[in-house]
């Protein structure tokens, strides 16, 4: 692992030259007066793993919503390089009468996709995130860990080029989390997506990003861009190399300065 | 030995299993009978204690009531006929409420304009006293079983309106958020997450309107005396007659039928409900 701090990012796609989602000046004022977002200006290239750190209420939330076109932002624009997009929410949002696999099927259901093939899609996806032989259970018979897998298969069944999470794991204790990371980053290295993550901790930026932006308090913009130099696939010893303590212990200082 | 403990070991645990059911009924069934008991008994110390025998029709005790009203089979038949005519007429009333209720909620759950116009009359319809419509509903019905129904569902009708409403709009917003990523319309939206949220509220709804569809059947017996008698004219019948054994007889057996209503949607809702609901795995209602 300490050659790794050395080593330059391993890109999985070519072609990072083009951006598959590009934030250009992007302010967000509510109609309430609160301005969420000022000017922000960001990339993300296929194969890129960016999270966004910062304070409480800085408006990294309001940035995926934007993304996903949930928000319509008061200025600048957002530019969408392809129609495959997903989105993980805060909490697993799964409908409690439906079972795992018929939330999982939910999304392709939405877009009329025919009956056998969104069960394909979704019997993969329930694979990949290891909900195989829960299919049947309902939201409420599963731990918040599952639900979340659970939430993940759902929006993987969209096969996403840019895939969002807000905040995915936030409320799921440390042990599932650390765990929930290392099988989101196999997820990532076998889907191939760009990812934009929002997170509280940075710990779990640096040990899931490519790149990672400190976000200032509000109005929110990025103050800061960290390279993280660690190859994938990345262990969970990772955490513990002086390395990573060297990047979060830098981070944390940027987020510091800019949180007030 | 092995075939010993092979054939000994499994019957340990069901006496075990059986002892604490018996337990279980014990505990549960324990109070409502002890209370039942006590209701009996307080019963009877007014009978004979309280009245004397020239105005003890005014609470015959218990086993009179049984013999007149329940045992003797003429006077029985009477009371089951008139309740099964108003069992209909609460049911009738009870299932175009709810249609009705639920068609109205959901129109007004689907635009601001159409809940503003017609909330504030459904809330009026609450406030409404039946009973001073009854007269105008016979005038222009007739006294006839339609002006029953009409009556009965009336009285049933709101709590359909409000609980499916508000079941409606508390869609959890990230789930919003969700149909809206997927680009659903407002058909998908409500058939495939709306009316779902909402179903434990709708039949909490129906619970409530159940109950009042029985009640409404009763009072419009009384108005309207055309048709097969239901048990509220037999009520009428008994206490202008002072046939009071059988007037016992008759309320507490109206009073059954609201609860087999009540007890009927209580099974459905859990039904419905048992995989996904907190309210079905509670162990009381």
């Amino acid at each position: 692992m300490t050659e790794g701090a050395t080593t330059v990012a391993v890109r999985p796609t070519e072609g990072a030259a083009r951006s598959l989602l590009a934030f250009r000046g992007v302010e967000m004022v509510f109609p309430n007066g609160v301005h969420a977002v000022d000017t922000v200006d960001m990339d993300i290239a296929p194969g890129e793993f960016v999270s966004l750190v910062g304070p409480s209420g800085c408006g990294k939330s309001t940035l995926l919503r934007i993304a996903s076109g949930l928000a319509r932002p008061t200025a600048g624009e957002v530019v969408l390089n392809t129609g495959h997009i997903a989105y993980v929410f805060q909490d697993p949002t799964l409908l409690p009468w439906r079972t795992v696999r018929q939330n999982v099927e939910l999304c392709n259901q939405l877009k009329k996709l025919p009956k056998a093939e969104r069960a394909e899609k979704a019997r993969q996806a329930i694979e990949m995130v290891g909900l195989a032989g829960f299919e049947n259970r309902h939201p409420n018979q599963l731990s918040g860990g599952m639900r979340m897998r659970a939430s993940l298969a759902r929006a993987l069944t969209l096969e996403p080029e840019v895939f969002l999470f807000d905040e995915p794991f936030g409320a799921i204790d440390e042990i599932t989390r650390e765990r929930l990371n290392s099988e989101l980053l196999r997820i990532f290295r076998t889907r191939a997506f760009a990812g934009v993550f929002v997170t509280h901790s940075i710990a779990e930026a640096v040990f899931l990003s490519t790149r990672v932006a400190v976000m200032s308090a509000r109005p929110g913009r990025i103050i800061g861009e960290f390279d993280v130099p660690f190859p994938y696939p990345r262990e969970p010893e990772l955490r513990s190399t002086p390395e990573f303590a060297a990047l979060t212990g830098e981070i944390g200082r940027c987020l510091r300065s800019g949180a007030q | 030995m092995t075939s010993i403990i092979a054939t000994m070991a499994p019957a340990e645990p069901v006496t075990f299993a059986r002892q604490a059911r018996m337990r279980g009924y014990v505990t549960m069934g324990g109070p409502p009978l002890i209370v039942f008991a006590l209701f009996v008994a307080v019963w009877y110390l007014i009978s004979y204690g309280l009245l004397s025998e020239r105005r003890r029709f005014l609470l015959p005790p218990p086993h009179d009531v049984v013999s007149v009203g329940f045992l003797d089979w003429h006077n029985f038949a009477e009371i089951l006929a008139g309740l099964g005519s108003t069992a209909a007429i609460s049911l009738a009333g009870f299932a175009i409420a709810g249609t009705i209720g639920f068609t109205l909620a959901v129109v007004m759950s689907q635009s601001v304009a159409m809940e503003r116009s017609f909330y504030p009359y459904a809330v009026a319809l609450q406030t409404l006293p039946v009973l001073a419509m009854t007269p105008l509903v016979g005038l222009w019905f007739g006294f006839d079983t339609f002006s029953r129904i009409l009556i009965c569902s009336i009285l049933a009708l709101f709590p359909i309106i409000t609980n499916t409403l508000f079941g409606l709009k508390s869609v959890e917003p990230s789930q919003r958020d969700l149909f809206d990523l997927m680009k659903a319309g407002r058909w998908t939206r409500l058939w495939r997450l709306e009316i779902p949220a909402a179903l434990p509220n709708i039949l909490t709804g129906l619970r409530i309107s159940g109950g009042l569809s029985v009640i409404g059947a009763i009072v419009a017996d009384f108005f309207f005396r055309q048709g097969d008698p239901g048990i509220g004219r037999l009520l009428d019948i008994y206490r202008a007659s002072l046939e009071t054994e059988r007037l016992y007889a008759a309320i507490i057996c109206s009073s059954l039928l609201g609860l087999a209503l009540f007890l009927t949607n209580t099974l459905i809702s859990r039904h419905v409900l048992r995989n996904w609901h907190a309210s079905a795995h509670s162990k009381s209602s």
